[in-house]
Order: C-alpha cells, then sequence, then structure tokens
C-alpha cells in the first residue's frame, strides 16, 4: 500500500468520524464540504475535518482509497458513508442521524 | 472542457441502457449538474455502489470536466 494510503487507512481507522474535505470544518472552501460540515455540525456529531487541498497526494489519493472522485468523503467507524448528495440525502431521510446512533458516535446529549 | 446535458445522459445510457435519466444545470457554465438516474441496475444495491456506476459510465470526467454533479439515484418502484 503507498504511502499516502496507509496514512489515509490509518485516520479512517483511529477516527471515529472523519471527513475529507476541502478547506477546514472552519473555513470550507467548497459547497459541497461546506454542506457536510453543516449537517455534522447540526447533529452536534465529533469529526476530525482532513483538509485534502494541503497536499496533491493525499487529494488523489483518497479518490483511488475510496474508487470515488470527488470530494468531500465522509467516514464513519471505518466505513466510507458517501459524498455530499448521499450524506444529504441520508440526513434528509434521517437515516444518518440513525446510523451516528447506531455507531454509538453520536452524544445522546 | 464542460460537458454538455446532452453528452451526460449519453454516455449513462451506454453503461445502464434501460435507465431514464433526468439531468438539470445547476449553474449554466457546464460543469455543474443535477441528476435523477432511474435503472434497474440499481436495485438490491446500496447508494455508494449506485453512485459508483454513474461515475464509471462517465468514464473519468466525475471530478475533472464535470466538477459537480448532483445525483439521485434508484431503482424503478
Amino acid at each position: 500500500m503507498t504511502e499516502i494510503k496507509g496514512w489515509i487507512d490509518g485516520q479512517v481507522k483511529s477516527n471515529n468520524v472523519v471527513l475529507f474535505m476541502k478547506g477546514t470544518p472552519t473555513f470550507p472552501q467548497c459547497g459541497f464540504s461546506g454542506q457536510v460540515v453543516q449537517i455534522l455540525d447540526y447533529l452536534g456529531v465529533d469529526y476530525s475535518g482532513i483538509n485534502v487541498l494541503e497536499s496533491d497526494d493525499l487529494r488523489q489519493g483518497i479518490k483511488d482509497f475510496s474508487d470515488w472522485p470527488t470530494i468531500p468523503q465522509l467516514y464513519v467507524k471505518g466505513e466510507f458513508l458517501g459524498g455530499a448528495d448521499i450524506v444529504r440525502e441520508m440526513f434528509q431521510a434521517g437515516e444518518l442521524k440513525t446510523l451516528l446512533e447506531d455507531k454509538g458516535v453520536l452524544g445522546n446529549a | 472542457m464542460p460537458m454538455s446535458p446532452s453528452e451526460i445522459e449519453k454516455l449513462i445510457k451506454e453503461a445502464l441502457p434501460d435507465a431514464t435519466v433526468s439531468i438539470r444545470d445547476l449553474a449554466g457554465d457546464g460543469d455543474h449538474y443535477a441528476a435523477e438516474v432511474v435503472s434497474e441496475q440499481f436495485r438490491g444495491k446500496n447508494r455508494v455502489q449506485q453512485h459508483q456506476m454513474v461515475y464509471d459510465a462517465l468514464k473519468g470526467n466525475m471530478g475533472g470536466a464535470l466538477h459537480a454533479l448532483a445525483l439521485q439515484t434508484s431503482a424503478p418502484d
């Protein structure tokens, strides 16, 4: 496994919820990344935001890792959930909240 | 080089001949579209797999010539 893929694999496995995005949660630099940040913040889930714009290897590596051509990409407990469309669709259907609760990553505050 | 709605539809239908495809231009700049794709071949597949099928149909244009394609996929009712 290439170095970048190993690093990505480590991030995906060591964070309950990790969002590979353009920009950072406080400063998203793309509308789609911003949408997912808003949804995760609304649900109050703790997540790690990784800015793929920091390295071309990372930006391409994450697309190869998941065989998914776009950014953002959301992972929960090591599993690839999808990009902005799927996260929004799941959120609107109430499935995202249920999934996060089932995986025990949503604090029942 | 941006893509036209008809090109997108043609590529999707080549891979999914039974698909009904409706495309909306989101920004008028040739690389921000929304597409709804309904195909029997999606049945039994999860959303990620369904979207990957459409991305594969677009033969690498996704994320390149095509910056954004808001996808909605489903099997016929």
